[in-house]
């Protein structure tokens, strides 16, 4: 296999893999926002290279050339990256509510304090650690 | 000429109401807009509906451009049924908001909500009516984004956690399906659904295709909340306010599944999905793992909404494995259950938002004597929870049945059991919870029924529970014409 060639997937793969590293492992819920970012900025770069045509020019019509690179991945991840911002904003947003709510952005001690919440009366809904998602 | 439009008209309606919603001087103004864009929505999928039944599939090419090009939107037998129960349970949902809404969120934030929940309601009918692939990853962020808000508004801080894990999970599916779709495109050059279908053969055999696949189902499966990655979901639903988690609960996942079904068969096809890949061993196994896991989990929850969001995961499994089996009775019991699954949990979670506004609270222990203190919600509660298990004569019963018959006519006999335990352990947690609503109250306890704009609704949806499990034109009739239409000569 020519990997070389493939230098492109080979980014992609590491910037996706280093991305869901962060958000599984990292307890800090801002940092997994990151992660998350680094995550689909992966995607974009795919979609971003899949668009390459070899010996294509760029796709501004002018005298002299006949072969394009495609443009039309490239409009897509626009509309990607507008979704990703929007995924950001939303995640730092409720981050900052969980921090008022429980004063902490670490998942460890949010959990802790959510199972407190149990012999809490004024928490009316019941035990967040039951089940088999605990 | 406006029948043509009208697909788009779904979509469009209630994506322009949102914002107007905002603008709305008072939180009473922008519930009205809501419910009037919500019903415009649904009288537009009932005519689809309707068309589609008499005419056959309606496509609608956006600004003109006809496809490849541009984007459609296509109408058949399988998305009209789809969209005719997201609009209807929003609207339904929508009509117990504003006094249950009035009690768990402030006034000020209310035009948000509506605003919100009108985002979410566009966004699962975009992804139902589009053809086109990217389009659908589009509209499934629409609805994904607005939900995690609507859910983040619940009174418990619990919803915010709930909601960024949901908001975690749901973004790397997501991320997942554009994965899937940039696959397709990269080996097809084409985004259109109908058109990625005509050229994939050309293709099928690669390890792009392969991974396509894999992306694509196990994004949805984030969505579906398909055992085993259906870890979002309890808490979810459990801590968004009352009618969000009837309206989520009942569609979300819904259209999630239609969308990986209109995947599996309209583009990859049943030859690769189910012959060439392993696709129905795998999700045979998951559907029962969830059937059986979920179900016993549920058993032991205390909180009540927790119980039937362990529930949903439960049904979901159902659902799976009429795909799994992917035969057209398979795929017809699995379109019915989507349907009639809508129904009765939209009626259980209806039930218990008159529960939460009358005594504040759905831990199992509090609702001691329930069925004294506030005899509609018990009765719409009963009907809508044996409808869950599966009693004849109700919803449940006709698509747990077809299930059954379609696991037998596969040879799955071994399935079938484990579908009718499955039932044996809904009937146990649903019955530890009548149990109790059902014991003498408290000697003070005072009869506090909730209102009849909260009751109406939970009602309309247990009625249909009824009507559904006798009268099964529309849901299993349609059911089967979609199965039909998905997989055309295989049967």
């Amino acid at each position: 296999m020519d990997i070389l060639g493939h230098l492109n997937y080979w980014v992609v793969v590491f910037l996706m893999m280093t991305g869901f590293y962060v958000v599984i492992a990292s307890g800090n819920l801002v940092k997994k926002v990151v992660g998350l970012n680094l995550f689909q900025a992966s995607v974009f770069i795919l979609y971003i290279s899949m668009g390459v045509v070899t010996g294509g020019e760029p796709p501004i019509l002018r005298d002299g050339t006949d072969v394009y690179s495609n443009p039309l991945p490239h409009v897509l991840i626009l509309t990607a990256i507008v979704v990703g911002v929007a995924t950001t904003a939303l995640g730092l947003a409720l981050a900052i509510r969980i921090k008022e709510a429980y004063g902490s952005l670490e998942e460890d001690e949010i959990h802790l304090k959510e199972t407190e919440g149990l012999n809490d009366t004024s928490n009316h809904s019941g035990e967040s650690a039951g089940g088999i998602d605990g | 000429m406006i029948d043509e439009q009208l697909s788009v008209l779904a979509v469009v309606a209630p994506l322009l109401a949102a914002p107007l919603c905002v603008l709305m001087p008072r939180a009473r103004w922008s519930w009205l807009l809501a419910l009037v864009a919500s019903v415009a929505c649904f009288a537009i999928s009932v005519r689809l509906f309707v068309l589609v039944q008499s005419d056959g599939m309606i496509v609608t090419p956006l600004g003109g451009w006809a496809a490849p090009w541009g984007i459609e939107y296509r109408v058949d037998p399988v998305n009209s049924l789809v969209m005719l129960i997201v609009s209807g349970i929003s609207s339904v949902c929508l009509l117990s908001a504003r006094l249950s809404i009035n009690k768990e969120i402030d006034s000020s934030r209310q035009p948000l909500f509506y605003t919100a929940w009108l985002l979410c309601l566009s966004g699962l009918i975009g992804m139902t009516v589009t053809g086109d692939a990217f389009n659908l990853f589009v509209f499934l962020e629409i609805s994904s984004l607005s939900s995690y808000v609507l859910i983040a508004m619940g009174r418990d801080r619990r919803a915010l956690t709930a909601s960024f894990q949901y908001l975690v999970m749901g973004t790397i599916g997501a991320t997942f399906i554009i994965i899937g779709v940039g696959f397709l495109y990269l080996a097809t050059g084409s985004l259109n659904m109908a058109d990625i279908a005509v050229r994939l053969p050309d293709t099928i055999a690669t390890r792009t295709m392969e991974s396509a696949l894999a992306f694509l189902t196990v994004g949805m499966g984030l969505k579906i909340a398909m055992f085993p990655l259906h870890l979002w979901l309890p808490n979810a639903y459990a801590y968004a306010p009352s009618v969000v988690s009837a309206f989520i609960a009942a569609t979300a996942t819904k259209v999630a599944l239609y969308a990986l079904i209109r995947f599996l068969f309209t583009i990859f096809g049943y030859q690769f999905s189910f012959v060439e890949m392993p696709l129905s061993a795998i999700l045979a196994v998951l559907a029962v793992a969830a059937v059986l896991v979920a179900s016993t989990v549920a058993i032991f929850e205390r909180d009540i909404k927790r119980m039937l969001a362990y529930s949903s995961v439960a049904q979901i499994g159902y659902m799976l494995l009429g795909i799994a089996i992917a035969s057209q009775a398979g795929v017809t019991a699995s379109i019915a259950h989507i349907f009639n699954h809508a129904l009765m949990k939209g009626a259980l979670f209806l039930a218990l938002a008159c529960v939460v506004y009358q005594i504040g609270s759905v831990m199992r222990d509090d609702l001691t004597g329930l069925s004294r203190r506030m005899p509609w919600t018990f009765g719409a509660f009963t009907i809508a929870s044996l409808s869950l298990i599966g009693m004849p004569l109700t919803a449940g019963f006709t698509s747990k049945w077809l299930l059954v018959q379609a696991a037998l006519a596969a040879g799955w006999w071994m399935i079938a059991l484990l579908v009718l335990i499955g039932s044996l352990l809904a009937v146990v947690y649903i019955w530890r919870v009548i149990e109790i609503m059902i014991r003498p109250p408290a000697e003070n306890a005072p009869r506090q029924e909730a209102p009849l704009s909260l009751l109406a609704p939970a009602w309309i949806l247990a009625l249909a529970n009824i009507y559904f499990g006798i009268f099964t034109g529309i849901n299993i009739g349609s059911a089967k014409a979609a199965a039909i239409w998905l997989l055309g000569g295989v049967s």
